[in-house]
């Protein structure tokens, strides 16, 4: 597989800050780089900025061919020129966040030394622990490098909505519009369980090698491709995955050696699980993998603020847009919706709308015309309170 | 470009009983208005009088309406969703003609009071001639412009007259500041002071309250 020494050649967009950084678990990086991709320009007064935060297994790319995969940009329906996220009028930036590894920080650098010099190996394991609020702080640190106060807006889907969430609680006055989508203030049991389920999958690979993977040049494929497979099931619907494969089978390819292949077919949901496992692997890191489910899994706003959401937000002038949707069974519209009561309580501005659609959490990323247009509504509402030009 | 611009709904086309309740509103204040549909007044009350209006709409296709109109609107119900809203947080909380709809008139009234220095109300009134001669005459529910759905399906469970609301204000110890019947086409008609006319000529009462 040559593909991750193709990853580690490839040069993205980014800044480093030589200043360091101290993480919420108590230890700092010296030295921390955001690797990012930005669309449309920055006007005169730098008003019209608007961050994207990308999901769990998202990146930079959201608005262009992604330069490993090359397929389109994760967002291109909602990023770009007319599109809801108008890169004619607005200043898109999208971070690949701390603890990724698309060129920022991450499992996948070089360690610090003691003394502050890189090491000549990757961290792996031994990267810190990182949160969402490191995620945001280290963004911070990007959005003023571009000289910009005032974002006005975030938006993010599912991470990125916690990551928007974040922004607002920790920078209220540097946030004119908060979009979290398809979200939740924290991750419950079920959602943890499911991480763990697939954090699993990559220790029981024996090519995992606590982490050290680089020493053989042999990538935990298999356990990472497991992971994803179990964490695409609970990005989609019983209904989605009915309406595009229901119990339809197909050939097994001819070079498997698996035991159930012997009857020489296969459902063709499991091809499609096992390409979506495969093709994963060629872009993601494991390690990386397992730092960001964990920073996820500590996402609690309600349990920084005391226990109450609400306090998160006190006496905030950032506008909530919150969407949720009816078939998302991982962040389901009563996480949204306690997420508004609060706001509600914290006397925001607040919109929430549940969309129907039956693609379950990958919804948010998918074709609905409902969305888009509540999404271009809610921005061009927020852009005339703001008092951006209009186009 | 102008189309991109949310919707500026025009006065002349409002609806009768918003267009009494957005005169009875001062201008910059901050505005709830529960049941708000596509979010017609709460535009206006922007467009017009620079309010902080928002509101809480319960189905979703027309809170999907509203925000894609760029107008800060909520998914929500009357009955259980004012509880999560701080003391005082508006200084107008409306209700237009959701009233009888709701399940618990007298808990949702008082929510609107906690949360809202004044309330703005308006109900069709059940006193009106048309539906006392219907019931009289015919011995069947009555069916008329304001209440023109069948018994058995209509959203309108908690039908009341101008009388009775007043005497519910009372009871519940409100200040009714304000309060006007109009007619059909919404104009106020010179029989408007006098209650027991009103609640036979009026088609619908608003009524601006607070607290005592």
């Amino acid at each position: 597989m040559d593909q991750p020494a193709t990853r580690a050649k490839l040069i993205h967009t980014h800044v480093t800050f030589d200043d360091g950084i101290s993480l919420e678990c108590g230890t700092s990086l010296r030295r921390h780089t955001v690797a990012y991709r930005t669309y449309g320009a920055l006007n005169d007064d730098r008003s019209n900025a608007v961050l994207v935060c990308h999901a769990l297994t998202g990146d930079q790319y959201v608005a262009e061919t992604h330069p490993i995969t090359g397929k389109p940009g994760w967002w291109e329906s909602v990023v770009g020129p007319g599109c809801p996220i108008d890169t004619n009028r607005f200043f898109v930036i999208c971070p690949n966040v701390l603890g990724g590894c698309m060129g920022s920080t991450g499992p996948l650098c070089d360690r610090e030394n003691p003394d502050g010099s890189d090491a000549a190996e990757p961290w792996g394991t031994d990267f810190p622990p990182i949160t969402i609020r490191d995620m945001v702080r280290a963004q911070k640190r990007l959005i003023e490098h571009l000289g910009i106060n005032r974002l006005f807006a975030v938006i993010g889907g599912s991470m990125g909505g916690m990551q928007a969430l974040q922004w607002a609680a920790l920078y209220p006055d540097s946030v004119f519009a908060a979009l979290p989508i398809a979200a939740a203030s924290y991750h419950t049991a079920q959602n943890i369980a499911f991480h763990e389920v697939g954090r699993q999958a990559i220790f029981a690979d024996p090519d995992w090698l606590n982490g050290r993977y680089w020493e053989t040049g042999r990538l935990p494929a298999r356990g990472l491709a497991v992971a994803r497979m179990c964490a695409h099931i609970t990005y989609l619907s019983e209904e989605a995955l009915t309406r595009k494969f229901g119990r339809r089978l197909q050939n097994a390819p001819k070079d498997s050696t698996e035991a159930i292949n012997l009857f020489g077919d296969m459902f063709e949901v499991e091809s499609y699980l096992r390409h979506q496992g495969s093709s994963f692997v060629q872009r993601f890191d494991a390690n990386s993998y397992l730092t960001i489910t964990r920073a996820m899994d500590y996402f609690d706003l309600a349990g920084d603020s005391g226990g109450d959401l609400a306090l998160a937000f006190k006496g905030t002038a950032t506008r909530f847009l919150l969407v949720s949707f009816t078939s998302d069974w991982l962040f389901p519209t009563t996480q949204s919706r306690a997420i508004a009561r609060a706001l509600n309580r914290a006397g925001a501005n607040v919109s929430f709308v549940e969309i129907p659609s039956d693609k379950g959490h990958d919804a948010f990323l998918l074709d609905e015309p409902d969305f888009h247009r509540t999404l271009a509504g809610f921005l061009r509402g927020c852009a005339m309170h703001a008092g951006l030009p209009s186009l | 470009m102008s189309t991109h611009d949310p919707v500026r709904f025009l006065a002349k086309n409002m609806r009768v009983d918003l267009a009494l309740i957005a005169e009875m509103i001062a201008p910059g204040s901050r505005v709830l208005d529960i049941g708000c549909g596509d979010g017609f007044l709460i535009d206006h009350l922007f467009q017009t009088k620079a309010c902080d209006a928002r509101g809480i709409e319960i189905d979703m296709a027309q809170v999907t309406q509203a925000v894609a109109h760029g107008l800060p609107v909520m998914q929500g119900d009357a009955d259980t969703d004012l509880a999560h809203y701080p003391d005082g947080a508006f200084d107008y909380v409306v209700l237009s003609r959701a009233l009888q709809a709701v399940e618990r008139p007298r808990e949702v009234l008082a929510q609107m009071l906690r949360i809202g220095t004044r309330a703005v109300v308006s109900f069709p009134n059940f006193g009106h001639w048309a539906v006392r001669w219907q019931l009289l005459s015919t011995g069947r529910m009555p069916m008329t412009a304001a209440w023109d759905r069948p018994w058995y399906e209509t959203p309108n469970i908690h039908p009341c007259t101008i009388h009775d609301f007043f005497a519910l204000c009372e009871q519940e110890g409100y200040v009714i500041e304000r309060w006007l019947a109009a007619d059909d086409g919404g104009r106020r008609a010179p029989w408007r002071r006098f209650l027991m006319l009103a609640n036979i000529f009026g088609e619908q009462g608003v009524f601006l309250l607070r607290r005592r």
